[in-house]
């Protein structure tokens, strides 16, 4: 009785949530066997993009934040990545630079370059630069207090700013035309190559494991629970002696640092990183995957990544006009019939409330507390 | 005479030309349970902005234990012992009422101890002494949004006490309550006084009756009198303001 009550948005352990997660796992550990190389890079990209929608749910789902900028850090992670890749097989190359400058005239390594000869620089660059970002940007916004809908046009103005910007930058990072890495060099392997491109698959899946378990650790106990009441609401909890500012910067670092992981794995398994990752309609996707697949529940901000990014490539090949229908149409569902999300709609007894509605499962009695009222309760 | 655990001197809040505080003094001693009444409108609400750091004043000074409150930021001020009971109650409502109590006990308020560890043993202990002081220990698991209005006044009391502070304000905590309900937070609130000192801000006359406290009046954002329940109500300023109507139903 008092379970069925609870209406918090704490994992509960129920069989929709076991079936997928076995699901899951059998996709995984099937996908290399039974997808040719170019279905199983797509799974692994879209794989890497549910890295990125696990932060977004967790400033988004838990914190309130929508933030329609996480392109900035996805393709920051990105170019990090991208760097070292181009550095490490530029040796051949003229001055040995990466051949991209010879176009525009650089003889010598832009200054900022430099550190990403070093491969640990770069795995700790590429969330750490990312989060550094978000941290900075996101506490200019936060200690000034804003919120809500001016939060979000101000991400989405930040990502305009960043993509313009890197549009515009030839000579240190090639512009528009982005870091090529599928010809670059790994451990003496070409990058595009079917081995390694599997081995990246096997990556992403850990780190999409990881970062699942890490961001439930997160919104696990009192940390999880500041969030959800600077969600609700934030003033109460500074009278109650929280710094809503302070959280608020960290979890948006954190999604930060997860969009520059999930950026780095997307480019390394798309052959490319380019400003176009900072597209705005891009940005845009990322947030209604985790509103398709469930706010607040971190299954679901993966499950919304890969299903939809899935469908929209399956869809695109078939009929190429007609996903962003599609994609307009699981907008509109979300919103009007969905509001949790497919994940938190299965959740929250949406099933049964389904069956009961069509006539195949009798409706609950009657509102809990009723029962309750006069038994155990006693109202002095 | 013990130096003041709070003291406003002189405060003026002026909200684009309409005063809505204007020059206000008032002295809390540590250990009082002070009322405050005053027609809509008087500034009362503001009067707790002002303490709590919401509002700042353009003119005057708030002292907190012999130091300045301007300029500080609500949690800071929160920290250093002012709690604070909103008009309507406020809760958090996704959260269940232990995780509502357990956000209010817990200390120090710093993410990464909040990240790392759990609630030690004695402010579990807290929790659900909380929990059965204000009768939901049944409810601990409830969503705080599924609670009755009465029930959330309450579980917004608990956290203030759990919060531990010197001053707690309390702004309209018998809004909504039955008469049975009103009766226990007089008297809750009358056995937090001397461990702690409370403001209480209220309409019901009853209710303040039952405080036995002294009564500061506010009328148009100024202090118009302070004295005993009896005392004020006899005030000829404080019926021509506000106790008109209940001076018929006395007489």
């Amino acid at each position: 009785m008092f379970e069925s009550f609870t209406t918090r948005t704490k994992q509960r352990f129920c069989w929709p949530q076991l079936l997928l997660w076995v699901v899951v796992i059998a996709v995984i550990v099937a996908a290399p066997v039974v997808l040719p190389v170019f279905r199983l890079n797509l799974l692994g990209r879209f794989l890497s993009l549910a890295i990125v929608a696990l932060g977004i749910d967790l400033i988004w789902g838990f914190t309130g934040l929508l933030s329609l900028g996480q392109g900035i850090f996805f393709a920051v992670g990105g170019y990090a990545a991208a760097m070292y890749l181009q550095l490490n097989s530029s040796e051949g190359q003229p001055n040995g630079i990466p051949e991209f400058f010879s176009l525009y005239g650089v003889d010598r390594l832009p200054f900022f370059w430099e550190p990403f000869h070093n491969p640990v620089f770069t795995l700790i660059a590429i969330w750490f630069v990312p989060a550094l970002l978000a941290a900075v940007l996101g506490n200019m916004v936060f200690r000034n207090r804003i919120k809500g809908v001016y939060f979000s046009i101000l991400t989405q103005a930040a990502l305009l700013v960043f993509f313009n910007f890197f549009n515009g930058q030839q000579k240190l990072i090639n512009g528009t035309n982005g870091l090529k890495t599928d010809v670059t060099q790994l451990f003496g392997q070409m990058i595009g190559s079917p081995e390694m491109q599997r081995g990246f698959f096997w990556l992403t899946c850990l780190m999409v494991f990881l970062t699942w378990f890490f961001v439930r650790w997160v919104v696990r106990g009192r940390f999880g629970d500041v969030l959800i009441a600077i969600r609700d609401d934030e003033p109460r909890l500074r009278f109650t002696g929280f710094n809503p500012t302070l959280f608020k910067t960290i979890v948006f670092a954190i999604a930060g640092g997860l969009a520059g992981i999930g950026g780095a794995l997307f480019t390394v398994q798309s052959g490319i990183v380019s400003p176009q990752y900072m597209a705005v309609p891009f940005s845009i996707e990322m947030v209604i995957w985790v509103a398709v697949g469930g706010r607040g529940t971190l299954v679901g901000a993966i499950f919304g990544a890969v299903a939809i990014m899935y469908t929209k490539s399956l869809v695109s090949e078939a009929w190429p006009q007609g996903w962003l229908f599609i994609q307009g149409g699981l907008f509109i569902l979300v919103v009007t019939a969905l509001p949790e999300g497919v994940i938190g709609w299965l959740k929250s007894d949406g099933p049964r409330n389904l069956l009961s509605r069509i006539g195949f499962v009798r409706p609950i009695g009657t509102y809990p507390q009723l029962e309750m009222d006069g038994q155990d309760e006693v109202q002095t | 005479m013990t130096m003041p655990l709070l003291e406003l001197r002189q405060i003026t809040v002026s909200f684009d030309g309409f005063l809505a505080l204007r020059d206000l003094n008032l002295n809390l001693k540590p250990g009082e349970l002070r009322a405050v009444i005053g027609p809509n409108g008087a500034g009362k609400t503001t009067f707790l902005d002002v303490i709590t750091g919401k509002t700042t004043p353009s003119e005057g000074d708030v002292m907190f234990k012999g130091r300045s409150l301007l300029g500080t930021r609500e949690h800071r001020i929160a920290r250093l012992g002012i709690g604070r009971k909103f008009q309507s109650p406020r809760v958090f409502e996704k959260l269940s009422v232990q995780e509502n109590l357990a956000l209010a006990v817990s200390c120090p308020k710093q993410p990464w101890s909040l990240l790392v560890g759990g609630l030690n043993a004695s402010q579990r202990d807290q929790v659900h002494h909380l929990m059965s002081i204000v009768n939901l220990q049944n409810r601990a698991d409830w969503a705080a949004g599924s609670l009755s209005h009465g029930q959330k006044q309450w579980l917004e009391i608990a956290m203030l006490v759990g919060q531990d502070p010197d001053l707690l304000l309390v702004d309209e905590p018998v809004a909504g309550l039955t008469d049975e309900e009103t009766d226990l937070t007089a008297d809750l609130l009358k056995s937090l006084a001397g461990d702690h000192t409370v403001l209480v801000i209220e309409h019901d006359m009853e209710f303040i009756r039952r405080l036995e406290s002294p009564v500061t009046v506010l009328h148009q954002g100024h202090v118009l009198c302070e004295g005993t329940m009896d005392q004020v109500q006899a005030d000829p300023r404080v019926i021509e303001v506000y106790l008109g109507t209940t001076q018929e139903d006395n007489g």
